[in-house]
């Protein structure tokens, strides 16, 4: 249907019928490739650098942490690495995890379509990415900067550093984000197979689909905030200088109208993840289908009218921190309902405890606790005591790393033999996710009694009655980091053996699942037709693609 | 074959443009007149100029024709927009009218009267010339 | 249409019809479809300008009053009428390529772009005009006609709005460039004339946020 009326010449390009992806072309034209496969993959090892990056900063944190006063660094050292921290995960690791290095290589699959709907700014996304990423590297190295990543006036318009270089860097990697987002909606929209209907497709889609309407309404206000950061710095107008008559409370409403949609920007994906993962590994129909894909979509139109939970204690006015508290509890509820529809999906299902459905498992609990603490902090009058204090640091580790984090090991994990077309050392790998799950609770959970009994967040300097649980916090970084290891160990072990993969491993049902692992360039030979439910174990497997291996 | 089924005539926009032209002379004549409040003119600029912009949009930018989630998504991001307006205006309106503790100690009656709630505080007080310790 | 020339014209949409679409009616339409969500993104980008002005215009009216009436308004009535005229010739150019007369649409392309250029021409006499006044963002400003002193805050915002603006007119000057060049390699037909389409879309953007400056900026008092 695709191609019948093609000429080689007219095309430009012979067509690779059955060369995986991995082995058309050379090393070098990776670069400029168009395939979102390829994309995802060069983006995968671009986060994941970022991430150990940014976990190298974390442990120094929590080195110098381990005592009071100074451990390994001074105040002013110490300030600059936990931004460093902070905006390298939030912005080189976390947003564009999972859309970017699994959502591209996946959701064209998923769909059955043969790539995303604007392969060229795909490929333009990941290099703005890249440009980005070597700007923030330039601030890192020309003074750093010390304001927090989330850049508070006056005092990030005002202190020396590179913040204007970093914050620049964001502006671009904002980007890259969006237009991440508009491919994702167009090829939604535009290149489902035939038979995708919208509740035809896989659960993971909708949420991804919903990440991208965030990203693609969020991500434009955070650019003219740090513009109007930047300008405020260059000629100092003083909209958010109070010396000057401006609001710094104004830049904060900019700043979290983009930075709280951005946070489920995080989760919508580890979601995404977790709604492919349980079912098929519990070989179970997914319960409550609809009322998921609504959820997700529900989360995304809510996130926007919450922001003002991360001002309870700015100075905004009591009128705004009442409404923006209750508006707060009501995102809970369908974040509530997916994951009573995920452990009902698991019920009397045939569950098998591989390594992506231990990672599945420990996103559920740990983002049962993450999302309750949100709704504690969401609590105006309890969050007057606990905001600034490291409840709130526990909270979003706990959301975070302890369920966007652990999702995107779990779909690294799930789709590795898809994308790589080799197995990994399954032994190594639950090894290592104990050991994760065992450090990151070790080093987050300390820090909710900590917060409450009062250690404010981002000090350097502390009371001695608080070193117990940061000397327990600071040995649980280093399990966590031991778990990271073995992790890069038998993964990289995995990409020197040979194609070892079959094409389903898991026995699921959706459409990347019934082509080779790894997929040919093209995808499909021919285009699926799809004429059956999703998750539908119930019944027999009815393949909707012709050469199904 | 790329395109709508039927392509619109010319004769359209050069209709709109003209309705855009004389929408353009009726802004800058309801300028002129004062209509009781400035947020009177100003709800009247902004409703003629969404007249504008909504001829444009429709016409110029074919959203009449075009499949109906071209207007969605413009129409969403019109109103996400104005949600960012929303919040931080209800803010602003309602923040407590403060006067700071060194002006207080200055001027000890709580007259306080006509302060703007101004975020930085002493430095809006020197615009009405009140403050003898403003900072600039 | 003769066999030859179907071929042709099926050829040209050919080549520019990528593998991962069925036709070129769902490339045109997702195309279209993308290049609204773009301009979602100008909206809010630009929306959060006017959010921090209108905020801060309700904090210091007189400011912003005083800073009115520096501005002026025959100038930016001139620009509005430019903006519109060559939005008139956009869409007309974007006519004409759809329905493949290639002169016509040249020349309401240049004519766009000669808009868009008298456009930035006054702009740059209202803005050299604020430079020798005094009238700057920010640590610059150094007008002596006396006024509320947060004026300076307003000129912040005038030259981040209409800066940033015209920054997307030159942008958008580039693109119709561009698209000039292709339409008179002949590129561009009934079958295929997406780009146009597209840049077309983004200019009446830039001609859509100066409808909202223009009132906002020029003419509230």
């Amino acid at each position: 249907m695709a191609d019948t009326v093609a000429t080689p010449k007219a095309h430009g390009h012979v067509e690779h019928h059955d060369v995986d992806y991995l082995h058309d072309g050379s090393l070098l034209s990776w670069l400029t490739t168009v395939d979102h496969k390829k994309i995802g993959v060069m983006y995968l090892w671009s986060v994941l650098f970022m991430f150990f990056l940014g976990g190298v900063f974390a442990l120094l944190v929590r080195l110098e942490l381990f005592a009071p006063g100074k451990t390994i660094m001074d105040a002013e050292t110490y300030n600059k690495v936990f931004t460093l921290h902070g905006a390298i995960m939030v912005f080189l690791f976390i947003i564009p995890s999972i859309p970017a290095a699994l959502g591209n290589f996946v959701l064209p699959l998923m769909l059955g379509a043969k790539d995303v709907a604007f392969p060229r700014l795909n490929l333009a996304s990941f290099w703005i990415y890249v440009v980005g990423a070597l700007i923030a590297v330039t601030a890192m190295v020309t003074g750093g900067v010390d304001t927090g990543w989330t850049f508070y006036t006056p005092y990030s318009t005002t202190t020396d550093g590179s913040v204007a270089l970093m914050t620049f860097a964001a502006f671009v990697l904002g980007f890259s984000s969006i237009l991440t987002g508009v491919n994702f909606i167009a090829t939604v929209h535009k290149l489902r197979a035939p038979g995708m209907s919208w509740f035809r497709m896989p659960l993971f889609i909708w949420s991804m689909y919903s990440t991208a309407i965030i990203q693609v309404l969020a991500t434009p206000v955070l650019a003219i905030t740090l513009l109007l950061l930047i300008m405020e710095r260059t000629f100092g107008v003083g909209v958010f200088d109070p010396k000057l008559g401006g609001d710094p409370v104004l830049f904060q409403h900019f700043f979290w109208f983009y930075s709280h949609p951005a946070v489920y920007i995080m989760i919508l994906p580890g979601m995404a993840v977790i709604s492919e993962v349980i079912p098929s590994m519990s070989q179970k129909t997914f319960f409550g289908y609809k009322a998921t894909a609504f959820s997700s979509v529900a989360i995304a139109i809510v996130s926007f009218v919450v922001w003002g939970h991360h001002m309870f204690t700015s100075g905004q006015s009591q009128l705004a921190g009442a409404v923006f508290s209750f508006l707060t509890f009501l995102v809970g509820i369908p974040s509530g309902i997916k994951v009573f529809n995920w452990i009902t999906t698991m019920y009397r299902g045939s569950i098998s405890l591989q390594a992506p459905m231990l990672y599945a498992l420990m996103f559920l609990i740990l983002f049962g606790i993450g999302g309750l603490t949100g709704l504690f902090l969401g609590a105006l009058s309890v969050d007057i005591h606990l905001h600034d204090t490291y409840f709130v640091v526990a909270h979003f580790h706990y959301v975070m790393m302890g369920s966007t984090a652990i999702a995107f090991l779990a779909g690294l994990h799930y789709w590795w033999p898809k994308m790589f077309g080799r197995t990994y050392n399954e032994t190594a790998a639950r090894i290592s996710a104990i050991l994760v799950f065992i450090g990151f609770n070790t080093t987050f959970l300390p820090q909710f009694l900590l917060g409450s009994r009062g250690m404010p967040r981002r000090y350097y300097d502390y009371l001695p009655e608080f070193q117990f649980l940061h000397q327990v916090s600071t040995v649980g970084s280093w399990i966590l980091g031991l778990g990271f290891l073995i992790m890069a160990g038998y993964l990289f072990a995995s990409l020197r053996k040979k194609m070892d993969a079959p094409a389903n491993p898991w026995n699921a049902r959706s459409l990347e699942w019934q082509i080779a692992s790894p997929p040919i360039t093209h995808n499909f030979h021919e285009t699926p037709v799809v004429t059956t439910e999703p998750y539908d174990y119930y019944r027999p497997f009815e393949p909707s693609v012709k050469e199904h291996h | 074959m790329s395109g709508h089924a039927h392509t619109p005539s010319a004769r359209i926009y050069v209709v709109t443009l003209g309705a855009l032209l004389f929408l353009t002379g009726i802004t800058v004549g309801a300028a002129y007149i004062n209509f009781g409040s400035s947020s009177i003119n100003l709800i009247i600029a902004v409703l003629i100029a969404t007249v504008k912009a909504s001829l444009v949009a429709m016409i110029f930018m074919h959203l009449r024709h075009d499949p109906p989630v071209n207007a969605i998504i413009f129409i969403s991001s019109l109103l996400f927009l104005g949600l960012f307006i929303l919040f931080p205006m209800i803010d602003i309106g309602s923040r407590d009218k403060v006067v700071p503790y060194g002006l207080r100690m200055q001027n000890p009656p709580p007259a306080a009267a006509g302060q703007a709630p101004a975020p930085g505080a002493p430095a809006a007080s020197g615009e009405h010339g009140a403050a003898p310790a403003a900072s600039h | 249409m003769s066999a030859e020339s179907h071929v042709v014209e099926h050829n040209a949409e050919h080549s520019f019809r990528q593998h991962h679409f069925i036709d070129a009616e769902q490339q045109f339409t997702t195309s279209k479809l993308g290049m609204w969500l773009f301009l979602a993104t100008e909206i809010l980008m630009f929306g959060g300008l006017f959010v921090g002005y209108g905020l801060m215009q309700s904090v210091y009216p007189e400011a912003w009053i005083a800073g009115h009436h520096h501005l002026d308004r025959i100038m930016g009535a001139i620009n509005t009428v430019f903006l519109l005229c060559s939005s008139f010739t956009m869409v007309m150019a974007v006519h004409y390529a759809s329905t493949s007369q290639k002169s016509k649409t040249v020349v309401n392309l240049l004519l766009t772009l000669g808009f868009a250029a008298g456009f930035l021409v006054i702009k740059y006499f209202e803005y050299s005009h604020k430079f020798h006044d005094g009238l700057l963002p920010g640590r610059y400003f150094a007008y002596h006609g006396g006024g509320p002193s947060q004026q300076a805050m307003f000129f912040g915002f005038y030259f981040a709005m209409t800066g940033l603006h015209g920054v997307h007119v030159l942008v958008g000057m580039g693109l119709i460039a561009w698209i000039l060049l292709r339409t008179m390699k002949g590129e561009f037909s009934s079958a295929y004339y997406t780009p146009v389409d597209l840049v077309g879309l983004y200019w009446h953007l830039v001609d859509l946020i100066w409808i909202y400056l223009f009132p906002l900026l020029y003419l509230v008092n």
